[in-house]
């Protein structure tokens, strides 16, 4: 068995066990569920998630240490993970083989030609990496202030001033530039006396998840293909799952696709951030693919099915190269060897970048968690809309773990877990938030499957003691995701005499967070004509005959009366029935009322939990008569909105 | 469960309900994620041994189902439903959209042009309902007729705005075998959610009747109401449903 075929059940393989997790991620014992499965392994092995997430919060959660595993081979390996293991490489792997196999050898050489827009996917880890570690920086700044103010000022100013001395010397006799530079270097030090006010300016968010391979393919088919399949087979799910905006989940996933129509593994060349970090992890990997002799028959066969575009007849870009062991294979005299050695015809160094890219990449990634926050979305302006899972760590630690793979939202067994869209915020999207309209019922009270989920701990996998606050967290009470507001300009009872309630029948706390104040809403008055046996005969009323005799109307004396109010039996166009004993003791010439008795909900905020079951069951269907927002979360004390 | 027996006994036993090779359906309340012992669902244990009766006396097939407020899924395995069912060798059917048909009920208001959950009943011949007793703030209470509501699909929820006509008309849709109304422990407050074992009472009484009109007027008195405080029940009588005097039917009593 060829070395390429080995290659190929690899990753048939590596896929096959990405689409069963992504299957099995259901609750429940069977086999096809989730018992023990280990669904996020390929998340834990995803060494870009890692680092991220480690260098984002200064902590690691412990599956991700398997990144080390990954990290490590690939450091003596090289790229193995682009051809060997990663779901995404094998999807593209195929499509690119799909599509360039009726080329030519010559077209399908020219194809597989390097590009110097590969450069590019380095600088979207370095920005992804540097907006992920922006507090890291930020503490190395504030290191020469930490000497103590004076001294530590002057440290920094004398740096400053030395870089700027450089500068000026060796720019002296072009005036333009000298200006630029001076003019850089006062913008430097602007930057970095903000540095020293901490928390305002410079945070860390983790946005490496929306161009990670293996969360965006982890996210596309938990919430695009498998609910997109099982709407048609029906296999996992008793009704329909809806995500929002998985529009534009799918527009990415399939975009990336159909580049390779194009370029054949476009994504893994140009934009993969994760390939980017293993092939500088790999730079100096032990085993490498090239060239046994200086000087070979020279057919270039070996650059026409190379998958990482990386030139291994000419100058072999170690960097580029995916491991997909092509030219291995079509080598006719088996020039092409995987082994200890550098390639004969020599290597390039280092992928090609240029400083420039480099520094602007860093400043750029750095730069865009304050002005993603320029909102105020952290602070003021924060969203009430994005209502978290129960366990979600407080806001900023959260954008610091979330790799928004949508694990959560496929485990979450009432659907009522959503990817945020980008009305949210950049830094918003894709992570997970509740919309009570989705979904077969809010969060449900007894489960707290999200958080067991969460691959990083952006969710906390929480008991359901401390979701509930029972046991020893009866002291600090239910976890709460918001609160449930009642509004009462179209809540049935409040605003239209229509008795309703299923808000309150539905609210799962005990004792009940919705209180209900009763109330008798007047529907008309009238004079009574004449009393025939239960029959009381109305004055000057045109009534929808038999829909008053449901149980919730009644006959009262004007103007409330002696309290007494009789419930109506039934009714015609022009009189109202009452049980006989009752109507005996109405006579004609009473003034009367005939009045609805309405149960007006009203929230209990401090037993509400925000779960948001009556929201979802609230009968107005399109905007909720009574709706969860993310006040008094538990997660923030900023929010909180009892005394 | 001894009750459930001795109950049957003193009917005349099962068989004299059901025939050798009947397909039966038993419409269960499994409304909410909650565990058996808050009582906010129908009693595991009890459906379990009410399945091995039916098939004890020939049943062909037992199917159980519902179409709970909560999430289905969630709702069978937290309750206990599921797996009774599948010890007791009954056949659960969950309510997959496609179970649905728009039903209209002769004479009825609200039950028209409505979605129904029909798929379940597939086959069946004889219908139980097998409910707990409950607490409703809307309606006074939830038990047998209002059972029924599970079956209902669409957003039921509007039906809330006349909740006593709506199951007075439950009750003309569905014309059971049999109900069995679990009033062992009831429901006395924060209904029909509960949520809290101090919600629930221990109230002893295990009903089971062909009249579903009079085993919930006679339920009604376990949460300290009488028929009169709960509207449904007349307006069920007054349709010729059943009798809300259940003391005229003279029921037999077992005590254990």
């Amino acid at each position: 068995m060829g070395i390429v075929t080995v290659r190929r059940v690899s990753q048939v393989f590596f896929l096959a066990w990405f689409l069963w997790f992504c299957v099995v991620s259901s609750l429940g014992e069977h086999y096809w569920q989730l018992r023990g499965w280990p669904v996020n392994w390929f998340l834990q092995l995803d060494p870009l998630a890692a680092l991220g997430s480690l260098l984002a919060s200064g902590s690691l959660y412990s599956g991700m240490a398997w990144a080390l595993l990954t990290i490590a081979m690939t450091a003596v390996l090289g790229r193995f993970f682009c051809s060997w293991v990663c779901p995404f490489g094998a999807m593209h792997h195929f499509l690119g083989w799909l599509a360039g196999r009726r080329l030519g050898a010559r077209q399908r050489m020219e194809r597989n030609q390097p590009h110097p827009a590969q450069a590019i996917k380095y600088y979207l880890l370095l920005g992804l990496l540097a907006a992920a570690g922006g507090q890291v920086l930020h503490h190395l700044a504030q290191w020469p202030l930490g000497l103590g103010a004076v001294s530590g000022w002057l440290l920094l100013l004398g740096i400053l001033a030395a870089l700027a001395a450089l500068a000026v010397r060796r720019l002296w006799p072009q005036p333009r530039q000298a200006l630029a530079a001076g003019l850089g270097l006062l913008a430097l030090m602007v930057g970095l006396s903000l540095w020293s006010s901490p928390g305002e300016v410079i945070g860390a968010t983790l946005l490496t998840g929306l161009l990670d391979p293996i969360p965006l393919a982890q996210r596309s088919l938990n919430l695009v293909l498998l609910p997109a399949l099982d709407a048609a087979a029906g296999q996992l799910w008793v009704s329909a799952r809806h995500y929002q905006g998985a529009w534009l989940i799918a527009l990415v996933f399939i975009a990336a696709l159909l580049m390779n129509f194009i370029v054949p593994r476009f994504y893994c060349r140009f934009v993969c951030p994760l390939g980017a970090l293993m092939g500088l992890l790999g730079h100096w990997a032990l085993w490498r693919v090239g060239r046994r002799e200086a000087k070979c028959k020279g057919c270039q066969l070996c650059e026409v099915s190379c998958e990482g575009a990386c030139e291994p007849f000419h100058r072999l870009r170690q960097s580029e190269c995916v491991l997909c062991m092509n030219c291995l294979d079509t080598c006719r005299d088996a020039q092409m060897t995987y082994a200890t050695r550098r390639s004969a015809a020599g290597e390039e160094p280092l992928p090609d970048l240029s400083r420039r890219g480099v520094v602007l990449s860093l400043v750029s990634g750095v730069a865009a968690v304050p002005a993603l926050r320029l909102g105020g979305i952290m602070g003021p302006n924060w969203s009430p809309a994005l209502i978290r899972p129960p366990g979600a760590l407080a806001e900023a630690q959260f954008v610091e773990r979330c790799l928004k793979c949508g694990q959560c939202m496929r485990v979450c067994p009432t659907n009522v877990l959503q990817p945020a869209g980008l009305e949210l915020g950049l830094e918003a999207l894709w992570t997970p938030t509740l919309n009570m309209r989705i979904g077969s019922s809010g969060c449900q009270l007894n489960c707290v499957a999200c958080g067991h989920i969460c691959p990083t701990a952006a969710i906390r996998p929480i008991t359901l003691d401390e979701k509930r606050g029972l046991g020893g967290f009866a002291k600090a009470g239910p976890l709460r995701l918001g609160t449930a507001f009642v509004d009462r300009g179209r809540c049935l009872p409040w605003a239209m005499d229509r008795p309703c309630i299923v808000c309150q029948e539905n609210c799962p706390v005990s004792p009940k967070a919705i209180i209900t104040r009763e109330v008798y809403g007047v529907l008309l008055r009238s004079r009574i004509k004449d009393v025939k046996g239960q029959t009381i005969l109305l004055a000057g009323v045109d009534l929808p005959p038999g829909r008053l005799g449901t149980g919730d109307y009644f006959l009262q004396l004007a103007g409330g009366g002696s309290g007494v109010r009789r419930r109506l039996t039934g009714n015609g166009a022009d009189n109202v029935k009452l049980l006989p004993e009752e109507a005996a003791r109405m006579s004609p010439g009473q003034d009367v009322e005939v009045v609805v008795r309405l149960q007006q909900p009203q929230v209990d905020a401090s037993r509400c939990i925000g779960c948001g079951v009556c929201e979802h069951e609230c009968p107005v269907s399109g905007l909720r008569a009574i709706r969860v927002t993310a006040e008094n979360e538990s997660r923030s004390a900023k929010r909180s909105l009892l005394l | 469960m001894a009750a459930l027996r001795a109950g049957l006994q003193a009917l005349g036993g099962l068989e004299s309900f059901l025939q050798k090779g009947d397909q039966v359906l038993i419409k269960v309340n499994a409304g909410f994620a909650t565990p058996p012992n808050l009582g906010a669902t129908t009693n595991p244990e009890l459906l379990a041994e009410l399945i091995k009766q039916c098939l004890a006396v020939g049943a062909q097939r037992v199917v159980i189902t519902d179409n709970p407020i909560n999430d289905p899924q969630s709702c069978f395995t937290l309750s206990g439903i599921g797996q009774a069912v599948q010890s007791a060798g009954g056949v659960l059917v969950p309510p997959l959209e496609r179970y649905f048909r728009p039903t209209t009920v002769e004479g009825a208001r609200l039950i028209r042009d409505w979605p129904v959950l029909y798929g379940p009943f597939e086959g069946v011949n004889k219908v139980i309902g097998l409910c707990p007793v409950k607490d409703h703030h809307r309606s006074g209470a939830s038990m047998t007729m209002k059972n029924w509501y599970g079956l209902l699909g669409g957003r039921r929820n509007i039906f809330h705005q006349d909740i006593h006509t709506i199951i007075a008309e439950l009750a003309m849709l569905v014309r059971p075998t049999l109900v069995i109304l679990d009033g062992v422990v009831s429901m006395i407050s924060n209904g029909p959610t509960g949520g809290s074992p101090d919600d629930l009472k221990a109230t002893g009484t295990l009903i089971i009747s062909t009249d579903q009109v009079a085993a919930d007027a006679l339920g009604a008195t376990l949460l300290d109401k009488t028929p009169a405080d709960l509207p449904f029940i007349g307006q069920a009588a007054a349709l010729g449903l059943g009798s809300a005097d259940w003391r005229s039917l003279k029921p037999a009593q077992v005590s254990l």
